[in-house]
């Protein structure tokens, strides 16, 4: 037999730019290549000589669907690098405008990108098209914008909020305004609770791997701004050690650079899948509540069931938003001073951003200036899994027709909801059989 | 309205060097979404749909800048395939964040990045669309307005002209009560430049705009970055200031270099921060 070869060449429904391309020869897959055609951005390199305080707003505009995770992840490095803690109540305001993007995120994901795979269905346009799903359509669209909402709220606008800085928040929102939001967040707590019951009647492909999973945990909450950095694997060190434990390289094919773990030298998992798999015990009652009635198997190892992971934490960050919502105090003073003048320091953090870990480290000279940065997103982390997970996978699509075993991976790469623009600071699908 | 052509007019949406944001505001008009997808056929929207229609388009939405050979081309083809090209947000109106590399040395800023910089393929600068190609109508903004992006796919689909405000931010504030930042708090504030169409958010969470929508017609952008001087900022901080998403847009690059060129030479050293 000779060669053959499995190509997407722009992917569809994820963020970003990438392409895939695997290679067959006698029914045994020679190669699989995540391309990133993303261009480059350079963030870290033009970081330097600005001020710390211009990193938040700079670095947001690496991803256009997660800059909140942006925002916090470097106005917490740059909080350590300058001695800097938040007044009392930031915390807590800070959990709440990040609920509200992993819900417009994960909202996103779940219904316009995810789930047409399931359905058969080319895009959450065609479903909406669909009259007994458009209903879906409807109510996924009315939370994602709930969320929207609640960012907006905060943090100015839903895409490059202006109100997060280092040391806290520009201006605090007012108690009325958030408290306007209660109806619309119980609404979307029921409706999530309800979206995750759906989910669970979906026919999930039969596939699982052996995974390393990393997240943050935190002694009493689901991680989203704090945490040490576990594994399922043993792992547990302060996020500060990042570095130590995770290696960047580069390949040739892609603009993006593939992490591994120092320790095993193999890839890892980060994510909502890994969050639950090592946090379940920090999810809301109500997710809680559901995955159960639900049958949740846990560990979750096949990434198809990411949709879950990401249903639960749209849950959890429905309810814990309510709660946020409903105890709020406007921070007084809404951020500390910072120190003037500036002092030299380094400073580095992780987040959990709607895709998994967000790693931030920075450097700052005597005049308040960037003099090194280093950014390590969710998707860069997760490219070497992808392909890992490929080719394990590919060999049991081989029979299937071209275009249905093209879709199948895919699919299988869209259930890490990968973030190209983000990873390069990802992705078209090449099959090449021979 | 009878004679409006019934065949629904077709729009597609590509991405170049971004954040993605841009498109996104399409899916964040939640409310409006199903009703545009109603009024005209999405032919290309790649973050939306695995579907794809071959063009031509009656109108292509381009997010992001262009910063390799390849990206030249295909934007070329699009161009080709376009009745109307729109440029939407700053990468695509005046090549983006990443323009900073414009007054860097890309192969240095590769080897910071990247440890085997052969394999990274990158123009030396970041270029907005209308460099390489006609555009017919820009949409300012990082990110671009929801309200904005609506009225302009709506006006496109009956065929009246968009309608874009072009005076300074320091209008919405008025307009919304906002008291000006610059003038009570002594914050440097690019609003009185910058062209109307966020909201004037910054300045209503009590900060200085930073111009995420460019330059306004004629800006005086000398007379703006002297008064920052005044309110206490060194010529190296106004130049900062001028650069951020739109630094390459031609009034702002224009101030960066004038404020950068008195800190080179020394002006007013280093002043305590505003």
């Amino acid at each position: 037999m000779g060669e053959r070869r499995i190509a997407v060449d722009a992917l569809a429904r994820v963020e970003g730019e990438g392409a895939l391309r695997v290679t067959v020869r006698d029914h045994r897959v020679t190669d699989i290549q995540l391309h990133i055609y993303e261009p480059p951005r350079f963030f870290e390199a033009f970081l330097r000589g600005r001020h710390y305080q211009e990193a938040p707003d700079l670095t947001a505009r690496i991803c256009g669907i997660c800059p909140v995770a942006y925002q916090m992840s470097a106005a917490h490095a740059l909080e350590k690098a300058m001695g800097v803690t938040p007044p009392p109540g930031v915390r807590e305001l800070r959990r709440l405008f990040y609920c509200g993007e992993w819900i417009s995120s994960h909202v996103l994901h779940i219904f316009l990108l995810h789930l047409p795979d399931f359905l058969g269905h080319e895009s959450a346009l065609s479903m909406a098209a669909d009259p007994r799903l458009r209903p879906w359509v409807e109510r996924a669209l009315r939370m994602k914008q709930i969320g929207n909402r609640l960012v907006a709220l905060i943090g100015g606008r839903e895409i490059h909020p202006v109100n997060a800085c280092v040391g806290g928040f520009y201006r605090a929102p007012r108690r009325a305004d958030l408290a306007a939001m209660e109806p619309d967040l119980a609404w979307g707590l029921e409706t999530a609770v309800e979206a995750v019951r759906f989910a669970a009647g979906l026919e999930y492909p039969d596939f699982e791997a052996d995974y390393e999973f990393v997240s943050l945990r935190h002694p009493d909450e689901y991680p989203l701004n704090e945490g040490r950095l576990v594994s399922s694997a043993g792992l547990d060190a302060p996020v500060e050690d990042f570095e130590r434990h995770v290696i960047e390289e580069q390949v040739a094919h892609a603009n993006a650079l593939h992490a591994r773990r120092v320790e095993t030298g193999r890839s890892y998992l980060v994510g909502p899948t890994s969050r639950v798999n090592l946090n379940f015990d920090r999810l809301s009652p109500a997710a809680q509540s559901v995955a159960r009635e639900i049958g949740l198997g846990l560990p979750i190892r096949n990434p198809f069931r990411s949709l879950l992971a990401r249903g639960l934490e749209t849950v959890h960050a429905f309810e814990e938003a309510l709660a946020l919502v409903r105890a709020y105090e406007p921070p007084a003073p809404p951020r500390a001073p910072l120190p003037d003048p500036p002092r030299a320091g380094s400073g580095a953090h992780a987040t959990e951003a709607p895709r998994g870990l967000l790693y931030h480290r920075y450097q700052v000279d005597d005049r308040g200036l960037v003099a090194s940065a280093r950014i390590v997103p969710p998707t860069s982390q997760n490219l070497k899994r992808i392909e890992d997970d490929l080719w394990q996978f590919v060999p049991g699509v081989l029979d299937l027709p071209h275009e249905e075993a093209t879709w199948r991976c895919e699919q299988l790469v869209r259930c890490y909801d990968p973030c190209i623009s983000c990873a390069t600071h990802f992705l078209r699908l090449s099959v090449a059989r021979t | 309205m009878a004679t409006v052509r019934r065949r629904k007019p077709t729009l597609a949406v590509f991405k170049f060097a971004s954040c993605d944001g841009c498109q996104l505001a399409l899916l964040d008009c939640e409310e409006e979404l199903l009703a545009v997808a109603g009024e005209v056929e999405i032919a290309y929207f790649l973050e939306a749909s695995r579907r794809t229609a071959p063009g031509p388009y009656d109108v292509a939405l381009v997010e992001g800048s262009v910063t390799t050979s390849e990206e030249v081309e295909r934007l070329k083809e699009i161009r080709q395939q376009a009745r109307l090209l729109v440029a939407i947000g700053a990468c695509a109106t005046a090549g983006g964040i990443q323009a900073l590399r414009n007054w860097a040395d890309v192969a240095e800023f590769t080897r910071v990045v990247y440890a085997r910089p052969e394999h990274i393929h990158a123009l030396e600068r970041s270029v907005p669309l209308s460099e390489v190609v006609p555009v017919d109508f820009e949409l300012r903004g990082c990110p671009i307005s929801k309200r904005q992006l609506v009225d302009l796919v709506s006006s496109l689909v009956i065929g009246r002209k968009p309608q874009v405000p072009t005076h300074s931010v320091c209008g919405e504030c008025k307009r919304q009560g906002t008291v000006c930042v610059m003038v009570a708090h002594g914050i440097p504030c690019l609003g009185p430049a910058t062209q109307a169409g966020c909201g004037a958010i910054c300045p209503a969470y009590h900060r200085g705009c930073y111009g995420c929508f460019g330059p306004m017609e004629l800006p005086n952008v000398t007379s703006l970055g002297t008064q920052f001087l005044v309110l206490g900022l060194s010529p190296e901080e106004v130049a900062r200031a001028f650069r951020t998403v739109n630094g390459y847009a031609r009034a702002f690059r224009a101030a960066s270099m004038q404020f950068g060129r008195e800190a080179a030479t020394g002006g007013a050293g280093e002043a305590g921060r505003g």
